[in-house]
């Protein structure tokens, strides 16, 4: 556990971190290949939505609102063009997350294994409803939105953000 | 203004970005067809991804094949067993259905029925999903290249999977069955109740547009009807898992898919479609279902002479000659005092025995000893004489009779004698 406080009180103390340009790359990629191919041998695997655990990850570890919404809307997008459906109803979920995870990375530790679990499992659910919202409203698809199965979905993306995040932890550059 | 979009910088390049996505999603949904751009990412990300599962694929396959083929072989022998006499009743069952098809094949053809013939199909591997749980679709390893073209059927032995939505040059994106904007012409395989096969979000496969006053029994098997011109008619769907009333006119059902959607690894894509008038063969007269039957039966051995003319004695053997009308001839008793095995189609029991000795009507022809008959003694060396049952009706199984031996059969085309009083006609 890290013996730092929460809740930053000064901007002097927030560490902002970079990454390489070929992690940068090469670690989205690998998130949207697993999250393509897995799911043939495990179908279950589909619950977990590795993409937005790498948005949610490189946001609040650059704290910085555009790179954030930039990654989001970028890895949105291709993760749209492997679906049947049109292009943008990722990009619209995960611009809005990238959006508010690097927003709060500036205000909260995010080296907390808790934190790490609440702030993806939130992020989860913000993500699905931005995504059912506009996939209702926009484009008129026919959803469901099971309760149950959403936030049993969040708090199993939570947990694994744990195991990532410290997998990914190690490719953090300090500025 | 300056200051506003200054001091907002991060929020109004937020909102440009989402208008801009958002507007992007309205254009889509405007154009019923994909236009350049979206094809294009479509496109260049496809094709950076796909590589890549199919590296993963053939990995995974090699280390399975070297861990099953070289280290892993418990049980292969058992196995080899069982799959011997598979094949055994498989054979036998072949010749059986034969018979059901030639039928069937003269009453399509007196109808003037065209058939749809699965002629040409493209074996392919599954790479990759959408990783969505909102998108139902998988990635498969053929595409423009191996003639692949969208609207083309998937299947797998079990039953259907879905259609080809989009084609690049190695690889092809297709629709499963259980995706909420999918949609397969059913049909009730008993009942003959048509509706559509239609996916939720869920990704469960429901039959709708069945009437609510209409009976479903669970576990009734449902096969495509052919009306949405994509699956050949008959393809296997799955089974009716559970009904229940809907709020509409329409019977909710549930449907089981018999191919596991979940776990596939190899497709068939149906590249070619045949459709032809069926073969009328057996409307000529020239060849008999009894006689194809016939052939594929194991023959009787040449009889001594001496036995030969003791047997001739005492039956003069004639042909039955069911419905045709065509030339009688004289063939072997089939099955008659031939020692073989049950597995071989051609056992006999006396029963047996008495049935083929009767006279019956139209395509006579089929296998004794197929569901059950065992082999004995006396079966495999009593000679084929046998009482003649005279007009015992068609059984409608395998039971049949092939041959009548004792007596000089009666043409099938005979007018069947009025049944004695009392008896039930419908028998």
């Amino acid at each position: 556990m890290s013996d730092m406080p929460l809740v930053r009180t000064s901007r002097e103390e927030i560490e902002v971190y970079r990454f390489g340009p070929v992690v940068s790359v090469v670690v989205p990629l690998l998130a949207l290949v697993i999250q393509a191919f897995v799911p043939v041998k495990v179908h279950a695997f589909a619950v977990f939505d590795l993409p937005l655990l790498v948005t949610i990850f490189f946001a609040v570890t650059r704290r910085s609102q555009v790179s954030g919404m930039m990654t989001g809307a970028i890895i949105g997008l291709v993760q749209d063009a492997l679906t049947h459906q049109a292009i943008g109803l990722y990009g619209v979920a995960k611009t809005v997350v990238g959006y508010g995870a690097s927003s709060l990375g500036v205000k909260i530790d995010v080296e907390n294994p808790g934190t790490r679990l609440l702030v993806t499992g939130g992020f989860y659910l913000v993500h699905q409803t931005v995504y059912y919202l506009v996939a209702r409203n926009i484009l008129g698809v026919a959803m469901e939105w099971l309760w149950a199965r959403t936030l049993l979905a969040a708090l199993l993306n939570g947990l694994a953000a744990i195991v990532v995040f410290a997998v990914l932890d190690r490719f953090k550059r300090s500025t | 203004m300056e200051n506003f979009f200054s001091r907002y910088r991060n929020a109004s390049l937020l909102v440009l970005l989402l208008v801009a996505q958002v507007v992007g999603l309205g254009v889509q949904v405007r154009r019923s067809t994909e236009t350049g751009g979206t094809r294009l990412i479509r496109f260049w990300v496809v094709s950076g991804i796909t590589p890549i599962e199919k590296t993963l694929v053939n990995a995974s396959h090699g280390i399975r094949y070297v861990w099953r083929n070289y280290f892993y072989l418990r049980g292969v022998r058992q196995e080899n067993r069982d799959l011997k006499a598979q094949v055994e009743q498989l054979r036998i069952e072949q010749v059986r259905l034969s018979e059901d098809a030639a039928q069937a094949h003269r009453l399509q053809a007196l109808l003037a029925f065209k058939e749809q013939f699965i002629s040409q199909t493209v074996p392919a591997q599954v790479i990759g999903t959408s990783g969505s749980d909102q998108s139902h679709v998988v990635y498969i390893d053929k595409g423009s290249n191996d003639g692949i073209k969208p609207d083309m059927a998937v299947i797998t032995p079990d039953g259907i999977v879905g259609k080809v939505l989009r084609v690049f040059h190695s690889s092809a994106q297709v629709l499963l069955i259980n995706d909420s904007s999918s949609g397969v012409g059913a049909i009730l395989e008993s009942s003959r109740l048509q509706g559509i096969l239609q996916g939720t979000a869920a990704g469960e496969t429901m039959l709708k547009y069945i009437m609510s006053d209409e009976k479903v029994a669970t576990g009734e098997r449902v096969l495509t009807s052919g009306g949405d011109r994509i699956f050949p008619k008959g393809l296997t769907i799955g089974a009716v898992q559970q009904t229940n009333p809907g709020s509409d006119l329409f019977l909710n059902i549930r449907i089981k898919p018999a191919a596991d959607l979940s776990r596939l690894e190899e497709v068939l894509v149906i590249t070619k479609v045949a459709e032809t008038n069926p073969k009328t063969m057996e409307l000529s007269g020239s060849v008999r279902a009894a006689d194809i039957l016939a052939e594929r039966l194991p023959s009787v051995p040449p009889k001594p002479a001496a036995a030969s003319s003791a047997a001739a004695g005492k039956a003069q053997p004639t042909a039955t000659k069911p419905a045709s009308g065509a030339a009688p001839t004289t063939k072997p008793a089939v099955n008659a005092a031939a020692p073989s095995s049950p597995h071989s189609g051609s056992a006999v029991t006396p029963e047996a025995s008495v049935a083929r000795s009767s006279t019956k009507p139209a395509g006579a022809a089929s296998l004794a000893g197929t569901t059950g008959a065992k082999t004995t003694d006396a079966a495999s060396t009593k000679p084929a004489v046998a009482k003649p049952v005279a007009n015992k009706p068609a059984a409608s199984g395998v039971n049949k009779q092939i041959h009548s031996t004792g007596q000089p059969a009666k043409p099938a085309a005979a007018p069947p004698q009025p049944p004695p009083p009392g008896e039930d006609v419908s028998r």
